[in-house]
């Protein structure tokens, strides 16, 4: 059974806002255009900086000639490895909130290069126009080394990494694998691989600094974490929090690509500093493939079922990429050890290095990856076990987290399982590969689903009441797109009984309080929460004020005995007792009343020991139709069932799916970077070639939020969703095709050519 | 990319001298293809003439009952244009299977079969490439080729042209007009392209200056029996793995005159007329078509990443003919696949 934890009372909420499909309260500034991104503020008497990369993967610098560029009027500068300044010395500087363990990458350190596309200069101009000629221009000498970049080539020298990355469990082993093999009645035994992919978000990586004069500067720059921006800075550049303010008031999509600060918001600071000037550097498209992203993986999965259908034991193995200066750690397998109810479970997980940039998270880090293998495995080993896909799912059901040997908080997959069988028709499924058929296309059906963490971090909140009744809210978090400007006006609003529009949220701005970076599925459980409890503590000092304003019924009250709704201040007893917020303020003699949530921010991933395992999960169901001459694979139908605890938003939650379940589509079909490793260097860099879905290869998508409540994971029973939805997409996908041609694809994307 | 100077040239004549005056000038059509070279450092061109102010975008029909493109005709405005639509659909659906809207609006007719290939290396600086660079090298042969020829290619390059209009217009044996500094001429389209040989710089058989002014389509637009396949790797927006121009003409089931021309397999577009001739006389069957294919993949070769290609070519042909044959025969169940949005 799963187990559920009823909300308290004490918390309950009325869902006036928190609940009801909102649109985005952002969005008429984005229709209109009066959503800037970083690389639209025309601060005055700008100058432009154009990056110049590496063409080859490793070697080093043996001459640059930068006379002749710097001889073009207008040109201001080249900066390279021969004329950076004196930084910071230590690796910790150059260390941001989520950097894995090792050495980061430090732009224009030196003659080295670790690889392809890598900066090795910039040269900064009057117009952008110039700067990039000028740097087409600019005469540089390498002296190639010998580079490796193909991960099967590395299987051997490949080592367990330690606890580098904030985040990362090593995976855990239980039982007995081998026994529960031997024992077992049925096997499935395979490899599977899949290729990196680039994060692409539409807004390409730019950061303007504005010059405010004597090294205070005011940097407008895309990432997904303001005050990860501002502390890398601060260290490397040992300029104050004051003089390195950073604005990120909204942001063209990140998918973990804005976790780490990008080398351009290093290489602006810097000209900015060095020509005492503001300084504009844009990436190009070609040059978002010069930073991190999804690392390769190669996985081997071993499954056996004893005769009743339960797991008999599980074995799961990856090698992922990472480069030679860090070790870019992601939990790929051990999703594996909790996902399925299963005594025995082998799990490995190793890295080789290769002359790669740093992976870097990208949506479900390692949980995409590690479920690819898992879900097509799992289907493998229910073909070979001779059960449906979902049954053999539900006889392997676990209540339990066996990883952790913890409780879950909640855990309501078995209605994802149930009410997305249904809502897709899945008991009309006939088994046998190739039996269905619309006309003259085989029809394929297939399954998968999976788990991610709900986690919450610290995060700083202001809330503040105005004499006009106003409510702004503020904290430094980002927008990625997601809805977080909505959801917290929705909660602050629900909080204050207050109508949306009396409500601002304000956001990306390291002069607001503190918050961490956008990333993990945790801002709506951790901004929200702290958000809520903002608002509970100006509710306290709005009663304060109303007991000074001589207000008999208030007199003896407790901020339990009291609600706020209507723009009142109220009794719960009797609701004809009653104030209007904005007559306290207006009372109080002050401009506006003000409260910060009490938690002060800490380090990413410092929490007490838990009590439950707190997670999301989710079931997709997939149709794909292929054509049996041309193998051309169309997904018709997807359904995701998904258990995220309390949606706050159903509007900006389904959007947040569907994304997910296109990214699956695309991950299953399409999505991969193409390295030639004659040159270490991703050939399909521009997004004619890096493909990803376009409209006509959508169509219908369900979504499905099942019923879940869970107080353990915060007050407000929040799980977060902007991962959960991805995984399991593209197994299913294979799986679907799989049931639709017989033919079992182990290597993601199933292009045509894997097909024929 | 690089600083150049801009005119937009009044008439034909002046474009021409415009080019002969300058060293390094380049025509503009659309731009969608050339200011990507040039952001890309692949086209270095110091001077652009325009040629909007031609008058070349004219769609007009010709006394022998043909009709005939101006060079500035948009791609958009061709395919839609109703005679095109009724006489040459084939043309309309493989202009409409390119590209995506916005593109089309822009890209002009000539401009089209002027586009330049797509292999990843040509784009890229890093990399040694015999068409952008002679003599450098040809870094698909034993690269990534997944995209590259399997017809009609040599050891110095195997790009292929990556257009799907003038796959339509070699199997509709469209004519190519141009004017240059010695006057004009007129190019048959079987001739206008070329395969790489030993000098895979050149694309095409125009001179230095031509510019092309028009494409004449003969009479013949086999608007009963045509079809044209595109297999790529997305439903839209992305360029043909293979695609097949396929028309006939029928006699109760007898096919009388045959036309097939492939797109993403070779430097050109590529028209096989020895096929073409093992279909004419036959029943139109999928044994007939089957022949036909091999025929054309007789010669084919892959290299390593792109050896699909030539599976997926024969297949694609024989559904092509068929889907060709059927036409206004019964309904074709398959449509929604093979269909260009
Ligand atoms: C992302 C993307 C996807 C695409 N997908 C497809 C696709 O799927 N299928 C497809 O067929 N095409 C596709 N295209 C290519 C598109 O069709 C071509 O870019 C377009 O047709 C070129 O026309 P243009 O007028 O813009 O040419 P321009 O860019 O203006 O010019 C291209 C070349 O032609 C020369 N030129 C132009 N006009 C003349 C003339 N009259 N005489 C002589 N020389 C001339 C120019 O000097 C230049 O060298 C795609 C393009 C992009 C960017
Ligand atoms: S195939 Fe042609 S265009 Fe591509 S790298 Fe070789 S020579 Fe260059």
């Amino acid at each position: 059974m799963s187990q559920t934890i009823a909300t308290p009372p004490s918390i309950h909420l009325d869902t006036d806002y928190i609940g009801k499909p909102t649109s985005r309260v952002d969005g008429p500034a984005k229709v209109a255009g009066t959503a800037k991104y970083a690389a639209e503020f025309n601060v005055p008497n700008l100058l432009y900086g154009y990056v110049v990369s590496s063409p080859i993967a490793k070697g080093k610098i043996t001459r640059i000639d930068a006379a002749p560029v710097l001889a073009l009027p207008g040109v201001r500068q080249v900066f390279s490895h021969e004329n950076v300044p004196h930084l910071a010395f230590l690796d910790r500087s150059y260390k941001d909130d989520v950097a894995p363990g090792g050495s980061p990458f430090r732009p224009l350190h030196d003659a080295e290069i670790k690889f392809s596309q890598q900066p090795v200069a910039l040269v900064v101009a009057d117009t952008f126009e110039l700067a990039r000629y000028a740097a087409s221009i600019l005469h540089i000498e390498y002296e190639e080394a010998a580079h490796e970049t193909e991960l099967a080539r590395h299987i051997d020298d490949a080592y367990e990494p330690g606890r580098g990355k904030t985040g990362y469990k090593p995976p855990k082993s239980r039982g007995n694998f081998g026994r529960g093999w031997e024992q077992g009645v049925a096997h499935m035994e395979a490899r599977y691989s899949h290729h990196a992919q680039h994060h692409n978000p539409m807004e390409n990586f730019a950061t303007t600094v504005e010059w405010l004069g004597d090294k205070k500067l005011k940097i407008y720059d895309k990432t997904q974490g303001a005050f990860n921006s501002q502390q890398y800075l601060t260290k490397i550049f040992g300029l104050s929090k004051d003089q390195a303010r950073v604005i990120s008031k909204y942001t063209g999509g990140g998918f973990g690509s804005g976790l780490r600060p990008q080398y351009q918001l290093f290489l602006a600071v810097m000209a900015a500093l060095e020509l005492e000037r503001s300084v504009r550097v844009s990436l190009t498209r070609q040059q978002m493939f010069s930073f991190g992203h999804r690392p390769e993986t190669l996985q081997h999965v071993a499954m056996a079922t004893n005769p009743d259908g339960s797991l008999a034991g599980i074995n799961h193995f990856a090698v992922a990429e990472t480069s030679q200066f860090e070790d870019f750690t992601e939990n790929v397998v051990g999703w594996s050890g909790m996902l399925y109810d299963c005594k025995n479970v082998k799990l490995g997980y190793r890295l080789a290095k290769l002359d790669v940039f740093t992976p870097l998270d990208m949506r479900a880090p390692g949980a995409a990856s590690g479920s690819i293998a898992l879900e097509i495995a799992m289907d493998e080993m229910a073909y070979a076990a001779g059960l449906d896909p979902l049954e053999f799912r539900l006889r392997n059901y676990s209540d339990f987290d066996q990883a952790e040997k913890l409780p879950y908080s909640s855990k309501n997959l078995r209605a994802c399982y149930h009410e997305g069988a249904a809502k897709f028709g899945w008991e009309r499924r006939s088994p046998e590969p190739g039996s269905m058929r619309d006309d003259n296309l085989l029809v394929g059906w297939g399954m998968g689903g999976g788990i991610w963490d709900a986690s919450k971090q610290p995060a700083q909140v202001l809330a503040s009441l105005d004499a006009d009744g106003h409510l702004t809210v503020s904290s430094g978090t980002n927008e990625i797109g997601t809805g977080t400007y909505t959801i917290m006006t929705q909660i602050a609003a629900e909080s204050m009984g207050l109508p949306l529009e009396a409500v601002t949220f304000i956001l990306g701005d390291t002069t607001l309080p503190e918050s961490p970076l956008q990333g993990g599925s945790w801002t709506a459980a951790s901004v929200g929460t702290a958000v809520q409890e903002a608002c509970t503590a100006l509710g306290e000092e709005l009663l304060k004020q109303a007991k000074k304003m001589d207000h008999p019924a208030f007199k003896d009250a407790k901020i339990d005995d009291v609600q706020f709704a209507n723009g009142q201040l109220r009794l719960r007893s009797d609701a004809t007792q009653a104030v209007v917020l904005r007559d306290l303020v207006q009372a109080s003699g002050e401009p506006k009343i003000e409260a910060k949530n009490s938690k002060l921010p800490g380090l990413i991933g410092m929490v007490k020991p838990p009590k439950y395992s707190m997670h999301a999960h989710n079931a997709v169901f997939v149709e794909v139709k292929v054509d049996p001459d041309l193998m051309t694979v169309h997904v018709t139908r997807v359904v995701n069932a998904v258990a995220a605890g309390r949606i706050i938003n159903p509007k900006t939650a389904r959007s947040q799916v569907l994304g997910s379940v296109v990214w699956g589509i695309s991950s299953a079909l399409m999505e991969e970077s193409v390295m030639d490793h004659r040159f270490g260097r991703f050939m399909n860099h521009s997004l004619a070639e890096y493909h990803v879905p376009v409209n006509a290869d959508i169509h219908d998508i369900d979504v499905i939020f099942v019923h879940e409540e869970d107080a353990a994971v915060n007050p407000l029973g929040i799980k977060g969703l902007g991962e959960v939805g991805l995984l399991g997409v593209a197994a299913a996908v294979a799986n679907a095709i799989y049931h639709a041609t017989g033919k079992r694809v182990r290597d993601l994307p199933i292009t045509i050519d894997k097909l024929l | 990319m690089n600083s150049f100077t801009f005119t937009q040239a009044p008439a034909v004549d002046a474009a021409v001298q415009e080019s002969v005056a300058h060293d390094g000038a380049a025509y503009i059509g659309g731009g969608t293809n050339l200011i990507d070279l040039m952001k890309e450092n692949v086209a270095r061109p110091t001077h652009l003439i325009g040629l909007k102010k031609l008058g070349l975008d004219a769609i007009e029909t010709l006394p022998d009952g043909g009709l005939r493109l101006g060079a500035l005709a948009t791609n958009a405005d061709t395919a839609w244009h109703p005679e095109v639509e009724k006489r040459y659909p084939l043309l309309s659906q493989a202009i409409l299977a390119g590209a995506s809207p916005q593109l089309r609006n822009m890209a002009t007719d000539g401009g089209n079969l002027m586009q330049r290939t797509r292999c990843y290396y040509f784009y890229d600086l890093a990399t040694p490439c015999n068409k952008r660079e002679p003599g450098s090298g040809c870094s698909a042969i034993g690269g990534y080729n997944r995209i590259h020829a399997i017809l009609g290619t040599s050891e110095q390059c195997i790009a292929t042209h990556p257009s799907d209009m003038c796959v339509a217009l070699a199997a509709l044996e469209a004519t190519v007009r141009v004017s240059g500094p010695h006057g004009e001429r007129t190019i048959p389209f079987e001739d206008f392209h070329r395969l790489p040989g030993t000098t895979p710089h050149l694309d095409n058989t125009l001179m230095p200056g031509e510019l092309i002014t028009g494409l004449d389509l003969p009479a013949q637009g086999f608007e009963k029996h045509f079809s044209y396949l595109k297999l790529r790797d997305r439903t839209s927006y992305a360029f043909a793995l293979v695609s097949v121009a396929a028309a006939l003409e029928l006699d109760g089931n007898t096919i009388t005159a045959a036309r097939l021309a492939l797109g993403g397999v070779a430097h050109k577009p590529w028209r096989d007329q020895a096929a073409e001739a093992l279909l004419v006389g036959q029943p139109a069957t999928v044994d007939t078509f089957r022949r036909a294919a091999a025929k054309v993949v007789e010669g084919a070769q892959g290299y390593g990443s792109n050896d699909f290609k030539i599976e997926l070519a024969r297949r694609a042909i024989v559904r092509a003919l068929k889907q060709a044959a059927e036409m206004n025969q019964e309904l074709d169940s398959n449509a929604f696949l093979n269909s260009n949005p």
